[in-house]
């Protein structure tokens, strides 16, 4: 399952991440910012008037905010 | 190591540097730029236990050495001593979030590793203790191999202790000078570190989780955010009135104890005419603009600002740029200054492009006292509904065309002249906090000062270059002095180009000077028609009823429309040069809002004659 399809609330391990499919800045910021292979994460909020989009997630003790097609790069492993 | 004189903060975003800076250095900061660069470097002293003082410099926030935006590059070459004219700062201090310690021990890593005197600031504790996380700082301290200060900037504890260290830290073995470690082996690394240095970890119950659950609702959350900013606006007009009022009564009593007191002649009509009227109407709005930042940085500092991003990201998607955008153009309504500057904190270098050339159509505080006058003179002040009056509306109108302007310029910008990759967003969403009134006040006085100082030099010179251009040659028997005047002779030119779009004379004259700033236009038109007038009471009457008496609604309606787009702020220009590195895009930038400005000034003016207004 890719990161952008985890029901809000489930925990999850991030297995794979296809940094190809990201811009290079945006793969560092989002590895600077602990999301990388083994993180532990799970989706806080999702979509603003009914969409999609963004989507909060909370990775250790930190939230972070992304989009969907970022979260789309990520293999997750719900726990 | 040679003489103790320079220190510096690091850390990550939202690490609280800026409130441990204020706590250390007090009130007296020095705010300047770092050589060849727009980053902000901001430097204070901070007292040493043994009395002497050294510089403290305030780094930008960054997450690693490895500089993903500008603000993070000046951070790396500040560390490493790379940025030519600023030598590297003697003590590292490195501030860490207590409540998020694994993540920011990956960034402390690196630091470490460079060998330099360094200092760890623990800072935060409070909130962490409040999360149910208790940490050793000796343990944390053992295993990072340099000094661990536990700090709560915002009650002031530790600072002393921090100081003491600062004044103690040592060179150690460096290991390499430049890390070879890798994110993964640092992230290890921390998970490891921070496991040791929690002693325990109980039943988070984090408030800001529920404070999310609340401001990120998908319907609720946009619809408090856009009531917030619905408050801000109404609060910029309501509240600042009494002390506009107050200031504006200042002044005149200040103009009128000039005539009353001083012999009749040029050096008396230079201060009254010149100064007074002059830089008196620009000074009358400080209130607003404090008020407007009052809200900014309130909403910045209790990390409000992060989520009002998060919630503005789809519809900032929908014009190709992203919600990290929200932030500088919010601050543009201020001023397009810090706002042009903010925009360094966006990655992508299309979409801080886009966001740089949009900002000057965010109405800035500059352009309220041009609107202000305009309104209060030429549209009737009743009510359309009750409590919403036709005045407000009016102005609200104003805003709203600009933003809707911005939006549409951003949607061709991004198809054309900045075309990519659509833009992503990714951003940290920091954890609520109760900002702390010390620091508010100070950063509202750091922007105060910045205004005033603007009023008293820039829009002092041109005020009074203006009063002098209007003055000589002097006017003849029975010729006005305008008229008879170098300004007047050159606005005479140039209204051969305006006229088509309504405006007069007067209007050319005063678009001259506000090349330098819009408010310029207010103190210009104020200005001149002091000069102008033939008797002390014309010259007295307020500068809105010689407006209603010389201009007609069109000519009023269309110089607002002018207002909306003109690009008319010489440091905004200067800004944008330095922030794009080039004059291409200032002059993109000057060409498309004085061409904007031109159409609709000339629409709205013939679109009024047409309605008969």
């Amino acid at each position: 399952m890719t990161l952008d399809l985890l029901p809000p609330g489930t925990r999850a391990l991030i297995t794979a991440v296809d940094w190809s499919a990201l811009v290079a800045e945006e793969a560092a910021r989002l590895q600077a910012l602990g999301l990388d292979v083994g993180a532990r994460v799970a989706v806080a909020h999702r979509g603003v008037f009914g969409g999609r989009d963004p989507i909060a997630l909370t990775v250790g003790r930190m939230t972070v905010a992304l989009r969907r097609a970022h979260a789309r790069a990520m293999q997750v492993e719900a726990l | 190591m040679a003489e103790l004189r320079t220190a510096a903060l690091v850390g990550n975003p939202n690490a609280g540097k800026s409130a441990l800076f204020n706590a250390l250095t007090g009130a007296r900061q020095k705010i300047a730029n770092y050589p060849g660069v727009t980053v902000e470097r901001k430097a204070g002293r901070l007292t040493l236990p043994s009395g002497e003082a050294i510089e403290l410099t305030d780094l930008p926030g960054s997450y690693g050495l490895n500089a993903t935006s500008p603000d993070e590059e000046v951070t790396r070459r500040v560390i490493l001593g790379e940025l030519p004219g600023e030598p590297a700062p003697q003590v590292l201090v490195v501030v860490l979030d207590a409540s998020n310690l694994e993540q920011h021990l990956v960034f402390a890593q690196e630091v470490i590793a460079l060998g330099r005197p360094t200092v760890v600031a623990l800072n935060m504790v409070d909130l962490a203790e409040r999360d149910g996380l208790v940490i050793d700082p000796a343990a944390l301290a053992d295993a990072l191999g340099v000094p661990v200060i536990p700090t709560v900037a915002v009650r002031r504890r530790g600072l002393d202790e921090l100081a003491a260290a600062i004044a103690v830290a040592e060179d150690r073995p460096a290991e390499h000078h430049r890390p070879h470690t890798t994110l993964t082996e640092r992230r290890l690394t921390a998970h490891a570190i921070a496991e040791g240095a929690i002693v325990s970890e109980t039943a988070r119950h984090r408030m800001h989780a529920k404070l999310d659950r609340l401001f990120l609702h998908p319907w609720l959350g946009p619809l408090i955010l856009f009531a917030l900013l619905f408050v801000v606006f109404q609060a910029v007009f309501s509240w600042a009135t009494p002390f506009a009022d107050a200031l504006e009564g200042g002044i005149g009593a200040l103009s009128d104890l000039a005539r009353a007191h001083l012999p009749e002649g040029l050096p008396r009509d230079l201060l009254t005419e010149g100064v007074l009227a002059g830089v008196g109407s620009v000074v009358v709005f400080l209130p607003q603009i404090v008020i407007l930042f009052f809200f900014i940085l309130a909403m910045e500092a209790s990390g409000y600002m992060a989520r009002a991003a998060f919630l503005m990201d789809r519809l900032m998607a929908g014009v190709g740029l992203s919600g990290r955008s929200f932030i500088p153009l919010l601050s543009s309504f201020a001023c397009a200054i810090p706002g042009i500057m903010a925009t360094r904190s966006i990655t992508d270098s299309k979409d801080r492009l886009t966001t740089i050339l949009i900002a000057p159509l965010m109405t800035c505080s500059a352009r309220l006292p041009v609107y202000a006058v305009i309104i209060a003179a030429f549209i009737p002040n009743r009510a359309v509904l009750p409590g919403v009056g036709l005045q407000g509306l009016v102005l609200l109108g104003l805003y709203v065309f600009g933003i809707v302007a911005a939006m549409l310029v951003a949607l061709v910008l991004r198809r054309s002249v900045t075309k990519g990759a659509a833009s992503g967003f990714i951003m940290e969403l920091p954890k609520y906090q109760m900002p702390r009134l010390g620091d508010l006040a100070l950063g509202l006085w750091q922007r105060a000062w910045v205004f005033l100082r603007r009023a008293g030099t820039i829009i002092f010179i041109v005020t009074v270059a203006l009063w002098i251009l209007l003055n000589f040659p002097r006017a003849g028997e029975g010729e006005n002095q305008v008229d008879a005047s170098i300004a007047g002779k050159i606005a005479n030119g140039l209204a051969v180009v305006v006229e088509p779009i309504g405006f007069n004379r007067d209007i050319a004259l005063s678009l001259i000077p506000a090349m330098a700033a819009r408010e310029v236009a207010v103190s210009s038109l104020a200005t001149s028609y002091a000069v102008g007038a033939d008797d002390e009471e014309e010259q007295a009457a307020e500068l809105g009823e010689r407006l209603k008496a010389d201009w007609s609604l069109p000519t009023a309606l269309a110089f607002l429309a002018w207002f909306v787009f003109a690009p008319q702020c010489m440091s905004t220009i200067a800004v944008t040069r330095r922030e794009t590195n080039g004059w291409k895009w200032p002059i993109v930038m000057l060409l498309y809002l004085f061409g904007l400005a031109y159409v609709f000034a000339g629409l709205t003016y013939w679109g009024a004659v047409a309605l008969g207004l």
